[in-house]
């Protein structure tokens, strides 16, 4: 009688766990189209601007009961992947998309900057701070042929520093990464050696060394970093202010050596012009005081819903973060968007419907 | 088993024919067995189905350079995995070394009366919640413990025997030693598990039987029990090899990923499962197509050894079966 009894119950259990699946999944639904005031959007996309986006939606559901926003970073080119096959209700990116990406969505692509970030090089040298980096050398640095600290490329640079006779330890991501996208642009833009060989990409062909270790995801290359003696790496600036690891100072198309910092970032943006459809990039940004590795990150959004509401949502969430929420920008570690840009794409909102 | 229980209203006799509702049950029990046996086969060859369906336009496009070639750049379209196949191989060996000595130590510690039984329970078990932790954590722990633990020996050994090609790099960070050192861990529940399943179920007549023939202690272990349950400790290994080959996000995060043949331990490497979930989330679609060609391949080393595995367990068992009986 025992086991029958258990043997039911088991098939029971089997049968509740098979069905519940459907059935919580279906009320889901429902329960949405019942309550007036509950709107859910779904996204996916870039880790870059992650730690921003995720407190920006986290606030904007507080204060705005009923309506409930899921990110998840996979990645851009996964937003992209996401979005033109329509399983989100937005993407993220930080390469924007091209024209062929664009063109195979057919509800239409409206492009929103949101905010922009640094790539920062974060490094581990144990009693070496403000570490200055010429174009040259950390050119040399990710091409493998600067290997040592003290490679007088870096030495000059830095008189009475105390480098120590260390191999550099180069640390990449692993995984394909808009951030890797928006330094190898910057890195084709200010030398011909790397436009010829690793090229612009969201993954490209590293030198062969085995000092050039990768690791996934921006958290990843931050953990490694922090953990290696000697190592260098590209990490955006908002992992590193937040794990506290040494940035260098890079050296600007003006010649100077900044610091990346808000006002850095924002006199790189400063100094470049919007274009009609959103898309702006900044390889190599002019300006005294410009950070040189600065670039938009952008919320990839349909011209048309299905569902009103979920469009109306949609606008009232962006226009939040393009007021509100650049407040909190600066202290997540992100640039803070130029007022004419703001206006360019609260603009742009009308596209949305 | 369903006959063994006697419905509630014959319980006065004791040797009653099974009911009808014993009978159906019994049938519908084993149905259901049959059911999910082959439900169990379908999947594998579903899944075999559906990559393969989609690697075949891979396969058709690079064939055998695929497996030959050297250099994976999604946009040049040029793709080879042997180095990543090398380093599954590798360092699933290496893991294997280390857990398959440590784990058959451990087997045989935990049932030969090393212990009081209460301890041996506990002691089991704790080794078995290894297998509880999430591979997540043990590439962190990699990153955070063992790689900063093991650099200095690291690079003592490189700076002595730079001479032996094992030791020919430094060791910056990921590699390929932190990463076997942290799958041979993760394989250990594993490994032990079914060891200690197996040596336990050696007849313990088989072990008085020794000692009577005046064997000592370690004796009777190495000469009666450990040859007597090698099939189960073989499967165990076969078992354990299978789950290293297919270890993904703990070696993602500490073997380098770096696309480099090298026999060097210390130098960074990359393994098949690695890349498949380093570039499969934005993989576009003829590098999709390319993954599901790598995913086929670390698919079929898996069955590969499995199957070698077994054939060779075969022989094993046939050689063992006078021994046991």
């Amino acid at each position: 009688m025992r086991w029958r009894n258990s043997s039911l119950f088991v098939a029971g259990l089997t049968a509740c766990l098979l069905f519940s699946g459907c059935s919580s999944r279906s009320s889901d639904s429902s329960g949405g189209a019942d309550a007036a005031d509950n709107v859910k959007l779904t996204g996916s996309g870039a880790s870059f601007p992650f730690p921003l986006y995720d407190r920006w939606f986290k606030e904007y559901s507080r204060a705005h009961y009923g309506v409930q926003i899921d990110y998840q970073a996979k990645g851009s080119g996964a937003g992209i992947k996401d979005f033109t096959n329509g399983t989100v209700d937005f993407g993220a990116s930080d390469a924007a998309m091209s024209d062929e990406e664009i063109a195979a969505v057919g509800a239409g692509v409206q492009l929103l900057p949101m905010t922009a970030g640094e790539v920062v090089l974060a490094y581990n040298l144990p009693g070496v701070e403000g570490l200055k980096l010429s174009r040259e050398a950390y050119t040399g640095i990710f091409l493998g042929k600067v290997t040592n600290w003290t490679d007088p490329l870096i030495a000059d640079a830095n008189p009475g520093a105390k480098l120590p006779d260390e191999d550099i330890t180069v640390v990449r991501r692993a995984d394909s990464s808009g951030t890797t996208f928006v330094f190898t642009q910057h890195l084709s833009a200010i030398s011909e050696a790397w436009a010829n060989g690793p090229g612009t990409g969201k993954t490209v062909v590293w030198p062969d060394s085995d000092k050039i270790v990768a690791s996934p995801k921006n958290d990843g290359v931050t953990a490694t970093i922090t953990q290696t003696p000697g190592a260098i790496g590209y990490i955006e600036y908002g992992y590193a202010k937040l794990t506290k690891l040494a940035m260098a100072s890079l050296e600007n198309k003006a010649g100077n050596f900044v610091m990346p910092s808000l006002e850095s970032g924002q006199a790189a943006l400063s100094n470049v012009e919007m274009p009609a459809d959103l898309r702006a990039w900044l390889p190599d940004p002019p300006g005294e005081q410009a950070f040189p590795i600065v670039s938009y990150t952008w919320l990839l959004c349909y011209k048309k819903y299905e569902d009103p509401k979920q469009a109306e949502a949609l606008k009232a969430v962006v226009k939040y973060c393009l007021t509100d929420g650049q407040k909190i920008s600066d202290e997540m570690g992100y640039v803070p968007l130029p007022e004419d840009v703001v206006a360019k794409v609260t603009a742009a909102l009308d596209a949305i419907q | 088993m369903a006959t063994s229980i006697e419905p509630n209203e014959s319980i006065d006799s004791v040797a009653s024919p099974p009911t009808t509702w014993d009978v159906a049950w019994d049938r519908a029990f084993r149905a259901m067995t049959h059911v999910f046996s082959w439900m169990t086969i379908l999947l594998v060859l579903y899944i075999l189905y559906e990559i393969g369906g989609k690697a075949i336009p891979a396969v058709q496009e690079f064939g055998f350079s695929f497996i030959t070639g050297t250099t994976w750049d999604a946009n040049k379209g040029e793709f080879g995995v042997l180095p990543e196949i090398w380093g599954t191989l590798y360092s699933s060996l290496l893991a294997l070394a280390i857990a398959g000595f440590f784990g058959v130590s451990i087997a045989i510690f935990l049932t030969q009366d090393f212990l009081p039984a209460y301890l041996e329970v506990v002691f089991k078990n704790i080794v078995e919640l290894l297998a509880a932790i999430p591979s997540v954590v043990y590439g962190l722990w990699g990153i955070y413990v063992v790689i900063p633990a093991i650099r200095p020996a690291a690079n003592w050994v490189h700076e002595h025997f730079e001479w032996i090609p094992f030791f020919k790099t430094s060791l910056s960070g990921p590699g390929m030693l932190p990463a076997s050192l942290v799958l041979a861990i993760m394989i250990l529940p594993t490994v032990s598990a079914i060891s200690r399943d197996a040596i336990s179920s050696v007849p313990h007549k088989l072990k008085e039987a020794a000692f009577g023939l005046g064997a000592t202690r370690w004796e009777a272990i190495f000469g009666v029990i450990i040859p007597a349950s090698a099939t189960g400790i073989f499967g165990s290994l076969v078992l354990g090899f299978g789950r290293a080959l297919g270890e993904t996000m703990a070696l993602a995060m500490l073997v380098g990923n770096s696309n480099q043949l090298t026999v060097s331990l210390f130098s960074p490497a990359n393994t098949l499962a690695a890349l498949l979930a380093n570039n499969f989330p934005e993989a576009g679609k003829q590098e999709e197509q390319v993954l599901m060609y790598a995913a086929l391949l670390l698919m079929a080393i898996t069955l590969g050894v499995n199957i070698f595995g077994a054939a060779i367990m075969r022989r094993a068992s046939a050689h063992m079966k006078g021994a046991t009986k």
